[in-house]
Order: structure tokens, then C-alpha cells, then sequence
């Protein structure tokens, strides 16, 4: 009879956790990551606050006393698109969940990706022909005897800003939020028509609040992509008040100014990170009220 | 049919027929002026059609054959790239035990969860002081960055969706750990690579931001010249090559359930 210690050392050794490939596989990537974006924004933050000396916040003031108009614009465009892009979104995304005429559910879920695909700078240029004083908008307006030849205006400003940014952002987020609310599960809004609820009250108060925290995502992403469009402000705008973008570029180009470049960067960083913080807290109020 | 679902039909026709006219009334429009040649107000349309301005565009020394031959090179090298990249770190992080795997994703996450302007700024002035700014070298590690993201997330999803059973009968039968990749999980995973593959190309076309601050002026690509046209008042050369530009992700979109299966999907985030 063998000693269990003699028997156990004839068992062929456990397999070790491949670890060290698994790393040596990632690292490549992760190097690049580093490289082309951790490197940067470690100097675009350095060169926001920091001076040749140290630490300062010349570079941000600056940046608030010359740009401080293209900020809150910044804001109020951006604000302005998430709440278009949220209002229709929860439209469409809603008639094709509870939709009740089976042709009309199937046109609009083939209609609405269409723009999905179609780049930024393409949907400038869009934008430019179409909402001009001569466009096709306002020559549609005015065939169709909606609207007198004489009040046709030019869209190419913050509206035609917000048009094209919900324009181009709507069928992403709707996408999200349609798969959103078709993981909701249908028994809880048979359960409100049986009790005599109708569709739209189905919507905002059974369907809307289990798909929120998508709908919230959808948002956060459309913020971060239409603070991160450099042609769209520039095609559209001319003059001020215009997109932070664009006045970083304008700042790069004419002046070299890398310093409140980077503090104009600084604040769509922090734009971004608030709305995080919002979205986190009402995940987190979400949670902490079950 | 009661009146009242005459009215509720007409009124979703109605609807639906507004949403195709904000969906396509200004593609229709681009359409329009890519070829028209001569369109004033207060004409609806085009006085004058034709193909001048597709001749013009690709005249020989307009520059738009070159810009062309730019964007579908960087792409793919893009492209090349990024895949070569994100294929062995989507099988890594699918299959193998990591530490930190989820630090990992979120750090791959990152790019595309901040505004990248700054971060295509401060790339142009590194590039610059490498000598790297205005080369197909420096545009091309622009145009492989955000592609790195989609990339790396899509292979991941891509590799978790084989069956691990089958590489496991694999390595029964004696197959060494090579041989399985190359035979039975690589071709498993190739839809969802494909589509990784596709969306980095799409990114790398679409991509004006980073080829305006790193590449431009020696380097022009689609995007830039049909900026530089719009800004100059040509909406004729702008529509043009704005058509060019949407062809392949028009197609890509009547395409794209091919690629993308739901199973693949499904796992993107895991």
C-alpha cells in the first residue's frame, strides 16, 4: 500500500494559469492605448493647468474670459440636442414596442436608422444645402403653402446646430432604447391595458422607467459624441458664439495656443464627467430605492 | 373600415411620411446638387443638369483622385492595424485568465467615452515635435485609435460566442493549441472579426477631426476635401464627394446582418 504523499507525487502536476500569455497577448493593444491616448491626455491635462513653472489656472481663466460665451452656448446646444434627441427617441422607440398597427410599426423600424450610418461631416454638408433660406426645407415649407415665401429664414445657427446633431444621433439612441424596452417584459403593460391604462400611460409609466438607464447611456454617448464633432460647427456656424470644438481649433490654428487649448479641452472633460456623475447618481438612487 | 381607423391610418401615413422627408428630404437634396449644374434661386430645381461636375472633380490634377487613393490606403492600413491588435487581445481577454480583465475592458473603453478632440490636439503637437505630423504614418496611428476600441470589444464578443466544446474535442483529438486557433476558433469567430473589421474601416473613412489636425495640408482625404469645397461655396464638388463618401456605409448598412449575428452581439460588454 502506497503513502498517500507517494501517490499524490505520481498525479501530474495541476496546469498553471496561463497568465503571462494572456498578458503578453493584451499587451500590444494596451500599448497602444497608452501611447496614443493615456500619453496625451496626460498632456493635454499638464497643459491645461500646468505653466513652465507649475501648477496655475492662468491657461483656464484665459480660456473663460475669451470663451466663455462658446461655453455656455456649448452647454445650451448640447442640452438642447439630448432633450430633442430623448423626446423622440422615447417616441419612436415606443410606437415600435407598443405599436398597434403592424404596417406602420414595420415602415417606421425600416425608416428610422437610415441617418445611423451616415458620418458627421457628411451631415454637415447635409445640413448646409437644406436649412439655408434657399434650401429644401424652407422650399418645401413654402410649396406646400405651410409658410409665406417672405418669413423663410436661414436654420444655420444653434437650431440648425441642434437639428443636425439630433438628426444623426436619434437612431442610435432610439436603437438602444427600442432593445431596451423590448427586454421589458410584456406581461407588466398587458397587466396596465387590462386594468384600463391606455398605450401612452403604458409607455411613461410601465415601459419608459424599466428602459431608463439605457435611454440614459444613449444620452451620455450622444453628449461625448456631439462635444467631439469638429466640422459640424465649422460647416454651420460662422462667427460667434460658436462650439467649444471649433474654438479649440480656431485657437490651435491662428494662435498656437496649446495652453487654453487644452483648458477649453479641460472643460469638455469636465461637461462629460458631470453628466457621469448624474447619470451615476440616478443609477445609484435607482438601486438604493428597491 | 370605421372612420376611425381611416383617420388613425391616415394619421400614421401622414406621420410617417413627414419622418421620410426629414430622413431623406436632405439626401435627396445632396443628390440633387451632385448633379445639377447650375442651380440659382428662386428656381425649385436644377436649371442645368449633367455630369460637369463629376468630370471636374476627377479631373486628373484636382486632387480628388489622390484624396481618394488616401482614404481607402489609410483605411486599410487602419485597418491592419487595428485588427492585428485587437485580435490577439479580443482572444486573450475572451479565453484566457486575466488579471484585472475588467480594469482592462474599461481602460479599452476609455476613448470613446471622452471627447477625443483634445486628445487628437495634443496627439498632432507630439506628432509634430517626432516628425511624424503630416505623414500616411502619423494619420494612419490617428485613424487606428478609435477604431482600436470597437475593435478589441467586438473580438472579444466575437471569441466568447465559439463553442468552447468544440476547441476542447479539438485538443482531445490532439491538436496543439495553434493548430486549434487557426483551424476551429479563428473561423468561427470570423463574422464578428469582419465586423470589427468593417466598423474600423467606416470609422477610418468617416474620420475628419484627426486627419484635420495631424494630416492636413500634406495629407487629403475625402472627408477633408469635401470640407474644404463646402467652405469654399462649391456645393456641387461637395455633394459629390459626400456621395462617394456614403456608398460604403450605406452599404455596409443594407449588409451588416450578415456579419453581425445576435449571438455576437449580444456578447459585446461581458
Amino acid at each position: 500500500m502506497t503513502t498517500s504523499s507517494s501517490w499524490a507525487a505520481t498525479l501530474p502536476a495541476p496546469p498553471r494559469p496561463r497568465i503571462g500569455l494572456g498578458l503578453i497577448l493584451v499587451l500590444p493593444a494596451l500599448a497602444a492605448i497608452v501611447l496614443l491616448y493615456a500619453l496625451p491626455l496626460v498632456r493635454s491635462l499638464l497643459g491645461a493647468l500646468h505653466d513652465g513653472d507649475g501648477f496655475t489656472l492662468a491657461n483656464v481663466s484665459r480660456a473663460a474670459t475669451l470663451y466663455g460665451r462658446d461655453m455656455v452656448f456649448s452647454i445650451g446646444v448640447s442640452l438642447g440636442s439630448l432633450a430633442l434627441i430623448a423626446a423622440v427617441s422615447i417616441a419612436i422607440a415606443g410606437y415600435l414596442t407598443l405599436g398597434a398597427t403592424p404596417w406602420a410599426v414595420r415602415a417606421l423600424r425600416w425608416l428610422y436608422r437610415w441617418p445611423l450610418f451616415i458620418p458627421f461631416v457628411v451631415a454637415g454638408q447635409l445640413s448646409r444645402s437644406f436649412l439655408s433660406t434657399n434650401g429644401m426645407m424652407n422650399t418645401a415649407l413654402v410649396e406646400s403653402g405651410l409658410m409665406a415665401a417672405e418669413s423663410a429664414q436661414s436654420f444655420l445657427d444653434w437650431r440648425g446646430l441642434i437639428l443636425t446633431f439630433a438628426w444623426k444621433q436619434i437612431p442610435f439612441v432610439t436603437l438602444l432604447l427600442a432593445g431596451a424596452m423590448a427586454a421589458v417584459d410584456t406581461s407588466h403593460s398587458e397587466a396596465a391595458r387590462n386594468l384600463g391604462a391606455g398605450r401612452l400611460r403604458c409607455l411613461f409609466q410601465i415601459v419608459l422607467p424599466q428602459a431608463a438607464p439605457t435611454l440614459w447611456v444613449g444620452l451620455i454617448l450622444s453628449l461625448v459624441a456631439m462635444l467631439s464633432v469638429l466640422s459640424v460647427p465649422m460647416m454651420l456656424l460662422s462667427g460667434n458664439p460658436t462650439m467649444m470644438t471649433a474654438m479649440m481649433a480656431h485657437r490651435i490654428t491662428y494662435y498656437g495656443d496649446y495652453g487654453v487649448a487644452n483648458a477649453l479641452g479641460l472643460f469638455s472633460y469636465a461637461l462629460t464627467a458631470v453628466s457621469a456623475w448624474v447619470y451615476l447618481r440616478l443609477t445609484l438612487a435607482r438601486e438604493t430605492r428597491r | 373600415m370605421t372612420l376611425r381607423r381611416l383617420t388613425t391610418h391616415l394619421g400614421l401615413g401622414l406621420a410617417l411620411g413627414c419622418l421620410a422627408f426629414v430622413i431623406f428630404g436632405p439626401l435627396l437634396n445632396l443628390a440633387l446638387w451632385a448633379f445639377a449644374e447650375q442651380w440659382f434661386y428662386p428656381h425649385r430645381l436644377p436649371t442645368a443638369w449633367g455630369f460637369d461636375f463629376w468630370a471636374r472633380v476627377f479631373r486628373p490634377r484636382a486632387g480628388a483622385w489622390s484624396s481618394l487613393y488616401n482614404t481607402l490606403a489609410i483605411a486599410l492600413a487602419a485597418v491592419a492595424l487595428a485588427m492585428a491588435l485587437a485580435v490577439p487581445a479580443g482572444y486573450a481577454l475572451a479565453r484566457l485568465a486575466l488579471p484585472g480583465r475588467h480594469a482592462i475592458m474599461l481602460l479599452f473603453l476609455l476613448p470613446q467615452a471622452f471627447p477625443n478632440l483634445p486628445i487628437f490636439v495634443n496627439i498632432a503637437a507630439i506628432f509634430h515635435q517626432l516628425g511624424l505630423a503630416g505623414t500616411y504614418t502619423g494619420v494612419v496611428l490617428v485613424h487606428a485609435l478609435p477604431g482600436l476600441v470597437y475593435a478589441v470589444w467586438i473580438a472579444t464578443a466575437a471569441f466568447a460566442a465559439v463553442d468552447r466544446s468544440l476547441e476542447e474535442a479539438a485538443r482531445n483529438l490532439g491538436a496543439s493549441p495553434l493548430r486549434t486557433f487557426r483551424d476551429v476558433t479563428l473561423p468561427q469567430a470570423l463574422p464578428g472579426l469582419l465586423a470589427a473589421s468593417i466598423f474600423v474601416f467606416l470609422d477610418s473613412i468617416d474620420e475628419f477631426t484627426g486627419t484635420f489636425f495631424v494630416g492636413a495640408p500634406e495629407i487629403t482625404t475625402l472627408p477633408l476635401l469635401m470640407f474644404n469645397a463646402s467652405m469654399g461655396g462649391n456645393y456641387q464638388v461637395a455633394a459629390i464627394t459626400a456621395l462617394i463618401l456614403l456608398i460604403p456605409s450605406v452599404g455596409f448598412m443594407l449588409v451588416i446582418e450578415r456579419f453581425l449575428k445576435a449571438d455576437v452581439l449580444s456578447r459585446i460588454g461581458r
